[in-house]
């Protein structure tokens, strides 16, 4: 089983729903975010083209997080999630500055914090918080193991794109372009 | 024209709007463990050779200073952890791919043993310390014995001490500066540096002061050639690491690495050593100091140009 998440960018609209469904579902601490909105603005006017892309941790299958972090507090869950232990991670921030997405944080409680893919839910078999607010429903949550999940399908009829592929991190995150 | 911009109001302490997870203690922990490799290599290194009495000062006398850059070093890095009580998880995992936890392991098989070395040593600096008890004196007197086998293993461990402190940063593909392998040999010359500055400032002998000299010679030679291999390298590789170099090469951080490490840290204290080994009065603080100087703004400025540099989206 391999989670993964595609995001609709034609679709996306940059609400920030997403944002604040994750912080109330997951008690994220004022002032900190695990999901955030990109805008790209590409051109010059008239001729402008724009992206909206809503991110997270991109649960990558190579992570440089659960490679460098000592201790073993990040680690592989179900489905390849990333998930931190908090009484078992020191809070020695090498995950977060090997992370190009700059994804995690260091939590007022001192361990580091990030997204789950709200596994407490998909394991009830609901979908992840930001997907299941999302308003033009531009997010697809899904096993790729699995070709008739919803994310399996739609990563075969669209173009996609993931993030920093050069990195080598094989990203969970597709973006439909 | 391409404008990237995060629209939910993202601002993670710490994180946006550049990342600055890591403050002055890695930077100062990294100067301490490379000072402290320097000393204990250099100990080691001509205890194996036999020529202890040729340079005491670099055997028996400088090594001392290894236990306490290392228990500084040590507090500095248990005050950078953000879930302190929890630090004891270091000692419960041995993991082969973290450069994090290799370092972990070594601190906690180099500081015992630098305090073991000084142990053997103490009757060099305080001529009538006496153990008290006889345990202690009899498990010295092994150790005094094993003196040699203690000098490979001191000369290994102090020679990954000075490599890890490097590894740590080129291990993390996401901040592209830091991302080349040549920082493991770098802070190891300039550890190593460090640690014969040390040598030349404590010792009082002629000779020992000279081959000292002539070694830290040497070393910023090796440094100075690995930075210019170091630049090299990103300005042949990909775009963010050309943006990378461009920290140092225009961009902000050039002024403080040019002058205060490549300039001050190494060009000037080799060109003071030349003239005093060609028999010129130069008062030995001045050197020691700017190398020691260089060596700590090496630490500060990588680690934070570091995490200046990021891969474009």
């Amino acid at each position: 089983m391999r989670y993964a998440m595609a995001i609709d960018t034609k679709k996306c609209v940059g609400c920030s729903d997403c944002v604040v469904a994750c912080q109330t579902e997951n008690d994220v601490p004022i002032g900190y975010c695990r999901d955030w909105v990109v805008e790209v603005m590409d051109g010059t006017y008239p001729q402008l083209e724009m992206e909206i892309r809503s991110e997270r941790c991109n649960h990558c299958e190579n992570s440089p997080c659960v490679r460098c972090c000592p201790t073993g507090a990040s680690h592989y869950g179900e489905g390849g999630i990333v998930l931190v232990t908090e009484n078992k991670c020191i809070g020695c921030s090498a995950c977060i500055t090997s992370c190009p997405y700059d994804a995690r944080f260091v939590h007022p409680k001192g361990y580091v914090d990030k997204c789950t893919f709200c596994l407490h839910r998909v394991k009830k078999g609901l979908q992840p918080a930001c997907v299941a607010v999302c308003p033009t429903k531009c997010m697809y949550f899904g096993d790729l193991d699995d070709p008739r999940s919803e994310v399996s399908m739609v990563l075969k009829k669209r173009k996609w794109k993931t993030l920093i592929p050069e990195a080598g991190t094989k990203p969970h995150l597709y973006f439909l372009i | 024209m391409r404008e990237e911009i995060i629209v939910s109001g993202r601002n993670n302490p710490l994180i946006d709007p550049q990342l600055h997870i890591w403050h002055w203690e890695i930077p100062l922990y990294l100067f301490l463990g490379g000072l402290a490799a320097g000393v204990l290599f250099f100990a080691a290194l001509y205890t194996i050779r036999g020529r202890e009495n040729d340079y005491r000062t670099a055997v028996k006398i400088a090594p001392f200073i290894a236990p306490i850059a290392l228990t500084v070093g040590l507090i500095a890095l248990f005050l950078d952890l953000h879930h302190k009580l929890y630090f004891w998880r270091l000692y419960t995992t041995i993991k082969l791919e973290s450069p994090m936890s290799w370092g972990a392991w070594t601190l906690m098989l180099v500081t015992p043993l630098s305090m073991l070395w000084c142990a053997l040593h103490i009757k060099e600096l305080f001529p009538k310390w006496d153990w008290k008890f006889d345990i202690i004196k009899d498990v010295l007197a092994f150790f005094e014995k094993q003196k040699i086998v203690l000098a490979w293993i001191m000369l290994i461990s102090s020679a990954i001490l000075g490599i890890y402190t490097g590894i740590l940063f080129s291990a993390f593909n996401a901040r592209p500066l830091w991302n080349t392998s040549i920082l493991g040999p770098l802070f190891l010359a300039s550890g190593l540096s460090a640690g014969s500055a040390i040598t030349i400032w404590l010792s009082k002998n002629h000779d020992e002061r000279k081959r000292f000299a002539q070694l830290d010679l040497m070393i910023i030679g090796v440094e100075l050639f690995l930075i210019v291999h170091m630049f090299m390298g990103f300005l042949a590789s990909s775009q963010v690491q050309i943006e990378a170099a461009n920290l140092f090469l225009g961009g902000p951080y050039t002024a403080p690495f040019w002058i205060f490490v490549v300039i001050l840290g190494m060009i000037v204290p080799a060109i003071l050593e030349i003239l005093e080994l060609r028999k010129f009065k130069i008062p030995v603080v001045i050197p020691v100091v700017l190398v020691l100087f260089g060596s700590l703004m090496l630490r500060f400025i990588i680690a934070y140009a570091g995490q200046a540099s990021r891969w474009l989206y």
